[in-house]
């Protein structure tokens, strides 16, 4: 029966990726909720995920030690915005990092302040400035109090 | 000796076929939760201010040309036709009405000629019936229980089948750890309780989450009730973002 050896030895293979699997592929490997064709991984990662620490912690967080400044801007026409849109990500502040990197650029302000005339959209609701025009070189804090929008200083 | 070697490798190859092909577990789950996301497209004013928040919160290089979020501009004039960018994909907002044409050419397009214009919010739309999960050869990347589709990053060899089968170009390569990488609604945020970044940067309430199995939910509500659509239906991946005032000019 010389022609089964090439079996054997494919068989023999087969056995020994299979062995080799026990070892390699963690307990947690294989089929779950989402069934065979969108399921199959390892189970742990979707702990590893759980457990990434979130950075933005959303104006709650602030309110705890900055209420003044939370109140004066949830009065103003800024009441939308979150603090850390312009302040940056809290993550553990003021342990980690002690200070905030506010964003203080004109362009910062652009996102929403820039003109632009597009007739289906609330953009062209906003009030808006020509950047070119309007004190080019001028930072926007300067004239204006970003925590008390719409009036100039 | 013989016989004992023969028996246990004939269990592990049996065990290890069943692990492969368990039966049971090939039938579909009733989700408790699953995670649902709307876009409201008459709101969005292409700040940018969620892309910004989804690179921070996600640690994805802020100055490299790939995001998990991005937002387009679509701009239909009465002459030529449609035009579509995303500056950077809106990392810093649009700032200026020259619409980027590509290959470092812009162009200003006066009011008089526009018949609308509007901004367009993209991210993974956590298909129902995902193609990048399906073509996964080392099954990297899946559905979790709430429907959202996750990466394992340990377990990424960086083939790039999946990034080359979403229909919606969603995926890329993280520049930093060089596997696959996708927006996840948040995972992390989410199992806190906590809304996506994107969705908590969001002034103006254009990006929402949701879960559709719970009725009581605003989200699924809109869903369930006003006239939604989604990108690309032809494919059949049935995804899991929902648009209001979608537009055919919508890519």
């Amino acid at each position: 029966m010389h022609f089964l050896r090439p079996l054997y030895v494919v068989l023999a293979i087969a056995g020994i990726i299979l062995i080799a699997r026990t070892f390699v592929v963690p307990e947690d490997f294989g089929i779950h909720e989402s069934g065979y064709m969108y399921g199959w991984y390892r189970k742990a990662n979707e702990g590893e995920w759980k457990a990434i620490k979130p950075k933005y912690q959303g104006r709650e967080y602030c309110r705890d030690c900055h209420a003044e400044a939370e109140q004066q801007v949830r009065s103003s026409g800024h009441k939308l915005i979150e603090c850390e849109n312009c302040h940056g990500p809290a993550r553990s502040h003021p342990e980690d990092p002690p200070k905030l990197t506010l964003d203080r650029s004109r362009e910062l302000c652009l996102r929403c302040h820039t003109f632009l005339p597009y007739p289906t959209s609330k953009r062209s609701e906003i009030k808006g400035i020509h950047p070119e025009q309007h004190n080019p070189d001028g930072e926007c804090a300067g004239c204006h109090n970003p925590h008390q929008a719409s009036k100039p200083q | 000796m013989k016989f004992a070697l023969g028996g246990s490798g004939a269990l592990v190859f049996t065990r290890g076929l069943n692990e492969i092909f368990r039966p049971v577990a090939l039938q579909a789950s009733s989700r408790p939760v699953r995670w649902v996301f709307l876009v409201d497209t008459y709101k969005c004013i292409g700040c940018g201010f969620c892309v910004k928040a989804c690179k921070l919160e996600n640690e994805i290089p802020f100055e490299a040309n790939v995001s998990r979020t991005w937002v387009e501009r679509y701009i239909v004039t009465k002459e030529d036709g449609v035009f579509a960018d995303t500056p950077k994909e809106a990392r810093h907002g649009f700032t200026t009405s020259r619409v980027d044409l590509g290959q470092g050419k812009y162009k200003d397009i006066p009011r008089e000629i526009i018949d609308k214009a509007f901004f367009v919010p993209k991210l993974c739309n956590q298909c129902e019936k995902p193609p990048c999960v399906q073509v996964c050869p080392v099954g990297a990347t899946y559905q979790t229980a709430e429907g959202v589709v996750l990466v394992d990053q340990k377990w990424c060899i960086g083939c790039g089948y999946c990034i080359m089968a979403c229909p919606y170009g969603m995926r890329f390569f993280h520049p930093v750890h060089h596997v696959a990488e996708k927006c996840n609604f948040c995972y992390h945020r989410l199992a806190k309780k906590m809304k996506p970044a994107c969705v908590l940067a969001c002034p103006v309430g254009a990006r929402r989450i949701g879960n559709i199995k719970d009725p009581g939910d605003a989200v699924a509500k809109t869903i369930m009730t006003q006239r939604v659509s989604i990108h690309k239906p032809e494919y059949g991946t049935n995804p899991q973002v929902y648009y209001l005032g979608l537009s055919e000019e919508v890519r």
